[in-house]
């Protein structure tokens, strides 16, 4: 199986500020009741961009300036709660093809790397500088170079982190371990026969 | 060198370095449910792969169906497809599944330990944020995505780094009235939300050692709200007598080897970790939530916080945003808010200690008026128990709706939902805005003798004093 190797990601920018910001709020429960990740998109932050009554709310991604925005930027322990990869699945088939944010939770951000959509982390006073950028000018674009492990934007440059074995799985296209995972079976095997649990 | 069950665990299903560093660890036992492995199976239909160890990978479900609904098809299409698919999928590809005719049926984190395939040294995974729960009987239990509920089905192994260690150490005797329940919430008030990203937890300590496998259980389900993908707890006499004679554990001379080997895994005295914690049991006290995340607690006696008192411009604006959504006023007592709902179960708090507990302090009592009480039972084997106990009837004559087995109300795939901004007292898990079902819902968190007390109060109240627990 060939994978893209992600070095970097370029896009529009959206803020949507907060921390804590748990999977039931980037995908309500209800939404999961389904047998593919397929059409999951559109209910992506759903409670918090409508009313109870079902009116919009104006949230950020839903604004006119930034439709189409593929870059999430956020506060801390983003994606914490559930591991519902129905999540970061949401987030993507939205359209988004990165999240920087201060910090991810653990299944999260796991779940999006195997996806190929990098999560990486920069500090908050950074976080804004892109975010004030992106709300002057919605246009500005963002790079997030995985190689030089920075983002540029607006003539900015800010320095951003993500753990080294997530990195080297994006820019080395091997972000999705499944190739590697079966090409490891016999010694699978091995492992499983010292394992008295293990046997049939 | 003396070594932790982590690293134990650990080494004995490491199967070798990937290139990026991560290990590819051997998972022993998979669990699966309706929910997060539909897709997975899909998955595995794309890529044209099969299920490794079709006999290690065992099923049921828990989240969608409907718990006062036992004929199908059910109401909710959306939740018969669900039923169906995870049925066709256990057929297709050889695993066991413990569907509802089976008698076995349940929420996953409560059927397996029921089984008996929950063992200790072992390496579990499901697709489902709660597996910690299984950590109680020392074994490392990862919750996991649905690209990795394929992984694991196609190679019985997944990708992952290795965690770092904390040892949370709870010692003395609880005060009465004060459960497990108690004890995760007020750790996981002290660390925050995110204080365990990158860790496992090894809980310990005499009030551990005392603990029962369910009061063990309950603490590791809820180490995920804390950040800490993965809690323990280490073997001891307590879990072998808990796993004898289930329909899954080893028999006759197995046994004795299967004990022996399980000991093995226990941390080692002198094992080194990378951060210790350390509490006293008289410290806890029946606690609750007032805000919109796990750790967002306070005991029953304290004052909901006020933005006034915030320590950093984070927790103001926590605060603030908690307060607003949960329509509690700052700096007042928990105590005495009306709720309209009492949610009993859940695979945090509803075994069937947890219902003998409620049971016997609300006999002869009633739900206040007003008061949606449910009793929702996390497995048809507790159910059937319950009902040999009397258990059920107690709880329905006090007015508590007795349920069938399931997830029901903790997260609202199901029938069970808030409508507006009732205010929910929930022994569950999660209180995250719209968790429950209602995008204005409110839940608090509590253990189950406390939702009972907020039951025939009508009120979040001291069970302690509701009940006349004696407090010495």
């Amino acid at each position: 199986m060939s994978l893209a190797k992600i070095t970097s990601v370029s896009g529009r920018g959206v803020y949507v500020p907060g921390n804590d910001i748990d999977t039931d709020r980037i995908i309500p429960a209800r939404f999961m009741k389904c047998v593919t990740f397929d059409g999951l998109g559109e209910f992506v932050f759903f409670d918090v961009r409508h009313t109870p009554e079902g009116k919009p709310t104006g949230h950020p991604i839903d604004k006119p300036q930034h439709k189409g925005a593929t870059i999430l930027l956020s506060g801390a322990n983003f994606g914490c709660g559930s591991s519902r990869e129905h999540a970061p699945q949401a987030i993507s088939k939205a359209g988004f093809k990165a999240i920087i944010a201060e910090n991810f939770a653990e299944i999260f951000f796991g779940n999006s790397t195997t996806l190929g959509m990098p999560c990486v982390t920069a500090a908050r006073e950074d976080i804004a500088k892109i975010a004030a950028a992106v709300e002057a000018d919605p246009q500005t674009e963002v790079t997030i170079d995985l190689v030089k492990l920075e983002a540029r934007f607006a003539g900015q440059t800010v320095k951003i982190s993500q753990r080294e074995s997530a990195r080297d799985a994006l820019v080395n296209g091997r972000w999705d371990a499944i190739g590697e995972l079966i090409e490891g079976l016999p010694t699978v095997r091995a492992t499983a026969a010292g394992l008295p649990y293990m046997a049939a | 060198m003396p070594k932790s069950l982590f690293q134990k665990v650990w080494d004995a299903h490491s199967v070798r370095k990937l290139a990026n560093g991560q290990t590819q660890l051997l998972i022993g036992t998979h669990l699966i449910h309706e929910v997060t492995s539909p897709q997975a199976f899909g998955m595995l239909r794309d890529l044209g792969l099969k299920v490794a160890y079709p006999h290690r990978t065992f099923a049921t479900v828990d989240h969608i169906i409907p718990t006062n609904e036992l004929v199908e098809p059910y109401a909710d299409p959306l939740a018969q497809a669900m039923m169906d698919e995870i049925r066709k999928n256990c057929a297709e590809f050889g695993i066991t599944f413990f569907d509802r005719a089976s008698g076995k049926q349940g929420v996953v984190h409560i059927v397996g330990p029921e089984q008996g395939i929950t063992q200790p040294g072992t390496t579990i995974a499901c697709g489902d944020s709660h597996t910690s729960t299984h950590g109680a009987f020392g074994a490392i239990a990862f919750g996991i995505g649905t690209s990795q509920v394929r992984d694991v089905l196609a190679t019985q192994t997944m990708a992952l780094g290795a965690l770092k260690v904390r040892r949370i150490e709870v010692n003395g005797k609880l005060r009465p009235g004060v459960y497990a329940k108690d004890v995760i919430l007020h750790i996981i008030r002290l660390t925050g939300v995110n204080g365990g990203t990158g860790f496992a937890y090894e809980y310990a300590g005499s009030t551990f050692d005392a603990f029962t496998m369910e009061e063990r259980m309950t603490v590791c389900n809820m180490s995920i709200e804390g950040g800490a993908r993965v809690g323990y707890v280490n073997p001891d006499e307590t879990t072998f007598a808990y796993l004898k004679d289930r329909p899954y554990s080893p028999k006759g001379a197995e046994w004795d080897a299967a004990v022996e080997r399980w000991k093995s895994y226990a941390s080692d005295p002198g094992a080194t970790y990378d951060d210790v914690m350390k509490i006293d049991a008289a410290d806890i006290a029946p606690t609750v939530t007032w805000g919109i995340n796990p750790g967002q607690g306070i005991s029953i006696n304290e004052n909901v916080p006020s933005p006034d008192t915030a320590t950093s411009a984070d927790d103001k604006a926590g605060i603030i945003e908690a307060l607003e959504y949960m329509k509690l006023p700052a700096g007042k007592p928990i105590k005495g808010t009306k709720i309209n709902v009492a949610f009993l179960g859940s695979c945090t708090n509803g075994r069937l200690s947890d219902f003998r507990e409620v049971a016997k302090y609300v006999k002869g009592r009633k739900v206040a008026a007003g008061v949606k009480a449910i009793a929702v039972p996390g497995s048809q084997i507790v159910a059937l128990q319950c009902q040999k106990e009397g258990i059920d009837k107690v709880l329905a004559e006090a007015g508590f709706e007795w349920r069938d087995a399931g997830c029901s109300m903790c997260l609202a795939m199901n029938p069970d939902k808030l409508i507006g901004d009732q205010l929910c007292a929930s022994s569950s898990n999660r209180n995250f805005k719209g968790r429950q079902g209602s995008i204005t819902g409110r839940t608090i968190l509590m253990s189950p003798v406390m939702v009972a007390a907020a039951a025939v109060t009508g009120e979040v109240a001291d069970a302690r004093e509701v009940f006349h627990v004696a407090n010495n």
